[in-house]
């Protein structure tokens, strides 16, 4: 019997149906072949450059790190690239390998929209057809998303079944998937799913801690004490941990949305409240009750409302080298509101969860200590709803 | 070895599918107890998965509308001992890999030979994830039923030789539910699994019509239905099991080309 592939310790792995395997199979070759082609890399660079603006700025952030008194924050700005957040980076490398592999179509799920956006931009660069589902929730919740998705000329579907948020949008784009393979790659946009996606959305990520290694060696001559980024899935934070995951004195700290509170069924603390289970094509932790019935999770963020984690995430937990600790809405939505006022700089809510984590950890450690945060995507998108949970109502 | 061989001892078999508890788990025993009387010779029974990524819009619509009724894993199987009591025809579970995981699959396995059933069919379960489930369901004797799609191409001759009970042919791209015709080459398939088992064949997705049904069954040893039976159940609700009594002997009459 052939062995199991792509595992993280006992997580990860290829649940899906029969239909898709030789399309992961394939993806999985054509991955392998391009990842070391000078060729394929010299494209993707020169589309992260001079496309999406990479490298991103690490910024230290002087007067955050005034106002909480304590450990020296540098900020990783990968709400400066194109469209706005990181989803960006992965997009592009899967993009081009999707291009290389003759797929003429993408398709895509999406939760707060930045990934959608991200791949409407790629499709519309790279000259392919694409369709995003998003749960018909969040198409609420991120209008203006939706719109801009059109607006490059992607078809968004909104998603009614189950929850009609993100776990409904990535079980839609799998469906369709195994509907039409020929033509169509599916473009997933966090470290999650069956082999290879978990391996080949890290790698496209990885450039986050790859550069912010280099820069914080430039800037400070030596290793950050902790890298804070924010998981829902967990693309921007498996990005941000990846190159530092060998450098056993840097704390990786992950921080998953808990909504009203991890003591509430209004949580998406997957590693906080979950426990293995088996669905969307891989083992990880997930949110459900004891019958394995997936749990409705809620956050006030559209892109960390997932009931599960990406595999590598799982394992990085289990090992006890990263660390994944709750972040309610309030705490999120302050944070949102104090980076926004001491820095000029508005984070996406999902980014917030990481600067609020910040808040509480930074004061606790002494002057000398260094933390990096990913700020994982801007917070234009969210302006509207925080108005609107601070009893506002603004009209975009 | 499980009973499963029987239900392709009486020419070819028609092999209806029902999700438990939709809407309620007497209609699941009148219903089965229907398509028992009526020549079914093996059903497919379905535990309900609140996220079924492999099924269509009115498979999914079965699995909410059960779990909205209260019905869990544990239920069923109490369900299924009281059934067997009267019912014989071999029966197989149909649910996800993390329905059978999060029960324990020893457990679930145990409670499977206890109750009389004699395999399952996971469709997030491919052949290079069966080997989890595999071993512990051997020690109970439940097979542990592969499935074969229009593109498994190379992979075919791979998850013949390994098969248990039958082998689930999925007609067509895409997930469960009605379909107006089915495009992909059987009889190719057939052939490459022929060569390399003798397990039986069942061809499933998409299937609603006796023609199609008589047509799947010619080229491989019985037919699947699904979507085509819940639809009888959300046009009649309670009164459907003697509409499903019906549908399931004109489907068998016409995989046996009666």
């Amino acid at each position: 019997m052939t062995d199991s592939k792509g595992r993280f310790g006992i997580h990860g792995g290829q649940y899906i149906p029969e239909t898709l395997m030789n399309a992961v199979i394939e993806l999985e070759n054509a991955y392998n072949h391009c990842k070391d082609d000078p060729e394929f890399n010299k494209e993707l660079t020169e589309l992260l450059n001079n496309y999406a603006g990479r490298p991103s700025l690490l910024y230290y952030a002087e007067k955050l790190t005034r106002e909480l008194g304590g450990a020296k924050i540098y900020l990783k700005r990968e709400d400066l690239n194109h469209t706005g957040s990181h989803k960006i980076n992965n997009v592009l490398g899967q993009a081009l390998l999707a291009k290389k592999m003759g797929k003429t179509r993408l398709i895509a799920e999406t939760g707060a929209g930045q990934h959608g956006v991200a791949t409407a931009t790629a499709a519309a660069l790279l000259d392919m057809e694409c369709v995003v589902f998003m749960g018909e929730e969040d198409t609420v919740r991120q209008a203006l998303n939706v719109y801009r998705m059109r607006l490059l000329s992607a078809k968004v579907i909104p998603v009614k079944t189950g929850t009609a948020t993100l776990k409904d949008a990535v079980s839609e784009a799998m469906r369709e998937w195994t509907s039409r393979i020929d033509d169509t790659h599916y473009c997933l946009g966090s470290v999650m799913g069956p082999h290879p996606f978990p391996t080949i959305v890290r790698d496209f990520q990885a450039v986050i801690s790859r550069e912010a290694r280099a820069q914080i060696l430039e800037k400070e001559g030596r290793l950050p004490d902790a890298v804070i980024a924010c998981v829902g899935g967990g693309s921007n934070a498996i990005g941000s941990f990846y190159h530092f995951i060998p450098d056993a004195d840097v704390k990786l700290i992950g921080c998953e949305a808990a909504g009203k509170g991890i003591d509430t069924f209004e949580t998406a603390a997957t590693v906080n409240t979950g426990r293995t289970g088996i669905f969307h094509g891989m083992k990880s932790y997930f949110c459900q009750d004891k019958y394995g019935q997936i749990a409705p999770v809620y956050s006030i963020s559209a892109g960390l409302d997932y009931p599960g984690v990406g595999p590598e995430h799982a394992y990085l937990h289990d090992i006890k080298r990263a660390e994944y600790v709750p972040v309610t809405d309030d705490e999120a939505v302050d944070a949102f509101e104090f980076l926004s006022r001491t820095e000029g700089i508005i984070p996406a809510i999902e980014s917030a969860h990481a600067v609020a984590y910040a808040m509480k950890l930074a004061p606790t450690m002494d002057k000398d200590k260094i933390i990096i945060i990913t700020i994982s995507g801007r917070g234009d998108k969210d302006c509207a709803a925080i108005a609107r949970y601070r009893g506002e109502d603004i009209h975009e | 070895m499980s009973d499963i061989r029987k239900a392709f001892e009486n020419g070819k078999a028609f092999i209806p599918f029902i999700t438990c508890g939709d809407p309620d788990l007497e209609t699941t025993a009148a219903a089965i107890r229907a398509m028992a009387e009526n020549g079914a010779d093996l059903i497919e029974l379905g535990i309900p998965f609140s996220d079924p990524t492999a099924e269509g819009p009115v498979i999914q619509g079965a699995n909410i509308r059960a779990l909205a009724g209260g019905i869990t894993t544990d239920r069923i199987f109490d369900f299924v001992a009281e059934l067997r009591r009267d019912v014989k025809t071999p029966f197989v579970f149909m649910t996800y890999a993390n329905v059978v995981y999060s029960y324990d699959a020893e457990r679930f396995m145990a409670r499977c030979c206890e109750t009389g059933v004699g395999g399952i069919i996971l469709p997030d379960l491919p052949y290079e994830e069966k080997g989890e489930f595999s071993a512990v369901a051997k020690q109970y004797g439940i097979d542990l039923i592969s499935l074969i799609a229009p593109t498994s191409a190379n992979r075919i001759k791979m998850i013949a030789k390994d098969a248990e009970g039958f082998i689930y042919i999925v007609s067509s791209l895409g997930v469960t539910g009605v379909r107006s015709e089915i495009n992909t080459d059987i009889g190719e398939i057939v052939k490459i699994i022929r060569e390399n088992t003798d397990i039986p064949c069942a061809v499933g997705f998409g299937i609603s019509k006796p023609e199609q049904a008589k047509k799947m069954a010619e080229l491989s040893d019985g037919a699947i239905v699904g979507s085509a039976i819940i639809r009888l159940l959300e046009k009649y609700g309670k009164d459907a099991p003697q509409y499903i009594g019906e549908y399931v002997k004109t489907m068998k009459d016409a995989v046996m080309g009666r």
